[in-house]
């Protein structure tokens, strides 16, 4: 079994190839280069220097949102276009969980963050070490979501490099109850993306489509016009 | 002996995910193209973040439709072209993801077309090319006339200075409340009616080939806005007959211009406006009388597809262009010949 992991969501890009269950290579940098000029040279090179050839591949996992839209969308182009090409099973993993999956040895409620611009995120609440979903994920104001955690019992440990950009707003409302992530830890990571696609079932490709976790815009305004004006 | 050269075409450039098999750049063997149309109409108009969502849901099953078509496994295939520029960011890069992932797969070399290059050589899927000749690029995104002494050879010697022509006909169509896509309304009304409100023609300087429609609509805003001031009714009918004349005078009228300064042996009209009966109509007429041979696709290849892709792409594989797998969607990307293009493209 050999798995190629894709992530481009957000500004890193993590690309890796595990082989039964042994990391073979994995990258992860955050030059925030455009996905769209790095992600195939990327997997291009990874296999290359592990000298397999695409028919090598035996699965393929993507990390699929939220995120950037058009980060969530190269990457799930890449993952669903190889997969159906290639006739391989492919399985969508969420980039909350990924970097959750950072903490994964924390004993206690381990709450990823990716920003999402004008006081709101998306996040989600996972139980370490199983990493388990308690909190469905969603895009919310950072405010609720600290309402709801104040209330929670316990250390949380936030995750990713969002969560240290909010850390100030997340101590204030959660003091010694926050925990964040080191900054070697806050990067998504392709082996963490392989090991917890394993544990999914994989979705047919052609139907693979992101979790934005989002409308858009104009959508938005459309539902919105079409209720009428709130009363 | 020339082996046969089969080209996978892929088209994300806007608000139609599409794709085809060309044979030889002349034949096609399957078109496929799924229009979002109807997920627009309700904004009025393409909505970029939609286009993209829904290129990346269909891009898959087009393209394995497109194979299926022409009963075509992926190994029968010779290179793998597909629209690197211009149009909506978010849109290409599905298009450009999908043809590197799948080029990638199947070991196939990959070439980054032009789009408008694609909608000139749509016409070469029902007419062969007699160089030196003059192409009309007449859509909502372009209106250009284009040189070409040969094979990826272009030469732009003029482009609208401000809207599109299509962009204009959608504008017009949406003050006068047709519904989206407002062309083919405009058009149909302009047929229909009897009466004529009359437009100035915008020529520019008398040397130019170079086109201005932004004038025009806000003649027609104006003539609009003059009649409700008055508290009379306005004819739509008639206004988009004059507004259809307006533009069709002077687009038949430079095209023509330029094809006789130029000497050309053929004009070639492509884009979604050419499908415009009026200016069809217009063009035929004109070249007719000059007797200078002029061609316009059928509808499906003037609108955006695939096929048109493949076509330019298995002109340029057989200049030896090819791109890498750092290929990005480029918005802004400007017409050059292929020869210039493949001294640093590579
Ligand atoms: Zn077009």
């Amino acid at each position: 079994m050999t798995w190629l992991g894709i992530d481009t969501s957000n500004s890193p890009l993590a690309v890796g190839l595990v082989k039964d269950g042994v990391t073979l290579i994995e990258e992860t940098s955050n030059l925030k280069i455009n996905h769209s000029l790095t992600a195939m040279p990327a997997v291009e090179s990874l296999l290359h220097r592990a000298s397999l050839k695409p028919g090598d591949l035996t699965h393929i996992a993507v990390a699929q949102g939220p995120g950037s839209y058009t980060g969530v969308r190269i990457g799930m182009t890449i993952a669903k276009t190889l997969a159906w090409s290639l006739g391989l099973p492919l399985v969508p993993v969420s980039s909350l969980k990924i970097l959750a999956a950072n903490g994964r040895y924390f004993n206690g409620m381990i709450c990823p963050i990716i920003d999402a611009r004008r006081g709101t995120v998306y996040a989600g609440t996972f139980k370490g070490p199983s990493l388990l979903s308690a909190e469905p994920e969603a895009h919310q104001e950072l405010s609720d979501l600290l309402g709801r955690l104040e209330t929670a019992e316990g250390t949380i440990l936030f995750a990713g490099s969002d969560a240290s950009q909010h850390e100030e707003t997340i101590r204030n409302a959660l003091g010694d109850r926050a925990l964040f992530l080191g900054s070697h830890n806050r990067l998504p990571r392709a082996s963490e993306l392989i090991r917890l696609a394993m544990e999914e079932t994989p979705v047919n490709a052609h139907a693979a489509v992101p979790e934005y976790r989002r409308l858009a815009e104009a959508e938005a305004n459309y539902l919105k016009a079409r209720k009428g004006p709130a009363t | 002996m020339t082996m046969d050269k089969y080209i996978l075409g892929i088209e994300t450039s806007c608000d139609e995910t599409a794709a085809s098999v060309v044979k030889n750049g002349t034949e096609i063997i399957s078109n496929v193209v799924a229009s979002q149309i109807d997920s627009h109409k309700r904004f009025g108009g393409v909505v970029p973040e939609v286009a993209s969502r829904h290129h990346v849901e269909r891009i898959t099953m087009v393209i394995e439709e497109a194979l299926s078509q022409a009963d075509m496994e992926p190994e029968e295939l010779t290179a793998v072209a597909v629209t690197e520029g211009p149009g909506l960011v978010g849109a290409l890069l599905i298009g450009v993801n999908a043809a590197k992932a799948f080029a990638f797969a199947n070991g196939l070399p990959l070439i980054g077309v032009h789009h408008i290059a694609g909608h000139i050589y749509a016409n070469r899927l029902v007419q062969e090319m007699d160089f030196p000749l003059l192409a009309l690029v007449i859509s909502g995104g372009h209106t250009e006339l284009i040189y070409m002494e040969s094979h990826g050879s272009f030469d732009v010697i003029g482009e609208t200075r401000d809207d599109a022509a299509g962009e204009a006909f959608d504008k017009v169509a949406r003050s006068l409340k047709l519904p989206y896509p407002g062309g083919p309304h405009v058009d149909r009304l302009a047929q229909e009616s009897r009466e004529t409100v009359q437009f100035p023609r915008v020529w520019l300087e008398t040397e130019s080939y170079d086109f201005s429609f932004s004038g025009l609509k806000s003649a027609v805003l104006n003539h609009l806005h003059n009649a409700a001031q008055r508290g009379e009714e306005a004819d739509p009918a008639a206004i988009a007959r004059g507004f259809q004349e307006s533009v069709v005078e002077v687009v038949t009228g430079k095209t023509v211009r330029a094809a006789e300064a130029y000497g050309v042996r053929q004009v070639i009209a492509a884009g979604g406006v050419a499908a415009n009966k009026g200016l069809r109509t217009s063009l035929q007429a004109a070249f007719a009388e000059k007797g200078i041979p002029f061609y316009i696709p059928p509808l499906p290849l003037c609108t955006d597809n695939a096929a048109m892709i493949a076509a330019a792409g298995t002109v340029m594989y057989e200049q030896g262009i090819r791109s890498t797998m750092a290929m990005n969607g480029r918005p802004g990307l400007i017409l050059q010949s292929w020869k210039e293009k493949s001294g640093f493209s590579v």
